[in-house]
């Protein structure tokens, strides 16, 4: 009987598989803002880092600077990319009220979230391979694990799209959201060490920067390509996926019960 | 899916004891009805009466207070995947996603159903609709009347069986609301169950099998058009006189019937069954200085103005 009302041709897979792909051509029709730009910057940090001051530091024994701050990079391009398409295109469509366009359809809650987060995975990732290929110009990397690197580039960017829907649930204006960019994640990535290994912070400063969240993407990512960190890969690995899944948790919870998307 | 007999086909839109507060107010009060399969109904009301929310429940955009919706037999909470893919909806707002082309979108829209891209289908729309010379432009660059056709296409493209439609002719030119309408008559004849609010209250009286009309959150009135009207319009008899009078005649007060200040004005409201002849014949017999004599009929617009309390102003928020 559902079969038949439901029409021919009917699939429960094709919401899920036409959002991801509308997802996509909405970060590619605006190439230039969401691809272009952030490869732009990361190029000038691996510039200034890799090729000027670069070649004046060392923090790391056995590599030089720019192999060490360039996993760093990478990740920055990862997570600040995976946040940003999902923020940005959910606020959007809530902010315009073309969300009413998805929640008239079939779309389950978790082929909502999937969607949105597969097509942030595909930027932020994209974007950390042309940082990582930009990169080679200025230094070559041991890539020790790279498997293990690839699942934790892919978990940072996971994680980050989930709190790229959080934001752009929880925003009330653009204001609201580029607050959590500005204030919460920037502060963040530049403390995690992408530029410095925590281990050289003294006492309290080292305490305190275990408390930030994306130390262990960083070093995690980091351990991976060169093999070595200053945590093991599996504690990295475990608190980030654990950070990954309570944000999860979160979004699914959100966008579930339709909080501030339905009436 | 409920219990009904093999015979007794579902309902294409079953409402009951539907409930809505904002904020601690209540704006949809226990609305209960039911459209059939091939119907076009006309839910109308004043601004703030309740219809758009009352649709977005309906439509799964505004999460349901109380009571209980079916499409077609099947609970638009639970079976939520099947009423969605059974119901098309034209929102009251214009909402596009400027990022895309027209054709582009319908594709899109066709495929958040989860419904594959009927080419044949996708084109007929566009044809009908006028869309044809737009397709490649992106919607931010979309006149309103464009957008709202565009807007038909896109509630219409995975093939609903029931559409809604909110205020769909709103701001939009006569010719084009004349198109939409047709449209709307011809996808009804294909089987197409329809749900429409307007504020075009004749083009409701023309489209609308039956009606229902709803303030502050409640249902006034629900019946076929025709009976509606019939029932609750007043046919009046209006008498041009060729003199005017200083006073309404006696013989004609108990008839309620209201002579207009310069007294060249008779009005006189003519009972349900009664012929109009009939009351002719006693207006000569009054020796009344005829001059023309017309039958006025009631129409929705009057019932409704009557039902709404709008005539005092005490109607709607608008």
């Amino acid at each position: 009987m559902k079969k038949t009302i439901l029409g021919r041709g009917y699939s429960r897979w094709q919401p899920f598989v036409t959002l991801t792909q509308k997802e996509v051509r909405r970060f590619l029709r605006v190439s230039s803002q969401t691809l272009l730009a952030p490869i732009v910057s990361a190029s000038l940090y691996l510039f200034v880092f890799g090729a000027t001051l670069g070649e004046r530091i060392s923090v790391l024994e056995g590599f030089s600077y720019a192999q060490f701050v360039i996993p760093g990079l990478i990740l920055m391009g990862v997570i600040n990319n995976s946040f940003a398409n999902t923020s940005s295109s959910l606020f959007m469509s809530r902010y315009l009220g073309n969300i009413v366009d998805l929640l008239v359809t079939p779309i389950s809650p978790p082929q909502f979230i999937f969607a949105y987060t597969l097509a942030a995975m595909i930027r932020g990732i994209g974007v950390g391979l042309a940082v990582w290929l930009i990169s080679t110009l200025f230094a070559e990397l041991p890539w020790a694990h790279p498997g293990l690197a690839i699942a934790m580039a892919c978990l940072a960017s996971f994680l980050f799209a989930q709190f790229g829907l959080l934001a752009a649930i929880f925003a009330n204006n653009f204001d609201a959201l580029s607050m959590f960019t500005n204030f919460l994640i920037l502060p963040l990535i530049y403390l995690g060490g992408v530029f410095y290994p925590i281990s050289i912070l003294p006492g309290f400063w080292g305490t305190l920067s275990h408390f930030n969240p994306l130390f262990y993407l960083i070093d995690g990512f980091r351990h991976a390509i060169l093999g070595v960190g200053d945590l093991s890969f599996a504690t990295a690995f475990a608190v980030a996926g654990a950070q990954a899944l309570v944000l999860f948790i979160g979004a699914a919870a959100l966008i579930g019960s339709g909080y501030r998307l339905r009436n | 899916m409920n219990q009904m007999s093999a015979d007794t086909p579902p309902a294409a839109l079953k409402i009951s004891n539907l409930r809505k507060s904002f904020d601690g107010v209540e704006v949809v009060k226990g609305i209960s009805f039911a459209i059939e399969p091939g119907e076009i109904f006309g839910l109308l009301g004043p601004n703030g009466a309740g219809k758009s929310t009352s649709i977005n429940m309906i439509a799964g955009v505004t999460r349901i207070g109380g009571g209980q919706v079916e499409i077609f037999g099947y609970d638009n909470v639970r079976d939520y995947r099947i009423t969605r893919r059974l119901t098309g909806v034209m929102h009251q707002e214009i909402v596009i996603d400027n990022f895309f082309t027209i054709d582009r979108s319908l594709r899109i829209h066709s495929g958040y159903f989860g419904v594959d891209d009927d080419p044949a289908w996708r084109n007929m729309l566009i044809d009908r609709l006028g869309l044809r010379p737009h397709l490649g432009k992106v919607m931010i660059k979309l006149s309103g009347g464009l957008k709202r056709r565009f807007m038909v296409a896109k509630a219409l493209i995975h093939k609903p069986k029931l559409l809604i439609l909110d205020e769909p002719t709103a701001g939009v030119d006569v010719e084009l609301r004349h198109s939409l309408w047709d449209f709307v008559r011809e996808i009804n004849a294909q089987g197409t169950t329809i749900l429409l609010t307007t504020h075009y209250l004749e083009e409701a009286e023309q489209m609308c099998d039956r009606v229902a009309i709803m303030n502050h959150g409640e249902i006034l009135a629900l019946e076929p058009t025709g009976e509606l009207v019939r029932r609750l319009g007043r046919r009046e008899l209006v008498v041009e006189l060729a003199r005017p009078l200083q006073a309404l005649p006696e013989g004609l007060r108990h008839l309620n019937a209201h002579l207009d200040p310069e007294g060249k004005r008779l009005a006189v409201p003519l009972a349900a069954g009664c012929p109009s002849g009939e009351l002719v014949g006693r207006l000569f017999e009054l020796g009344l200085p005829i001059a023309e004599i017309e039958t006025r009929q009631p129409n929705l617009e009057e019932v409704f103005i009557e039902l709404t309390g709008l005539k005092n102003g005490q109607g709607g928020a608008a």
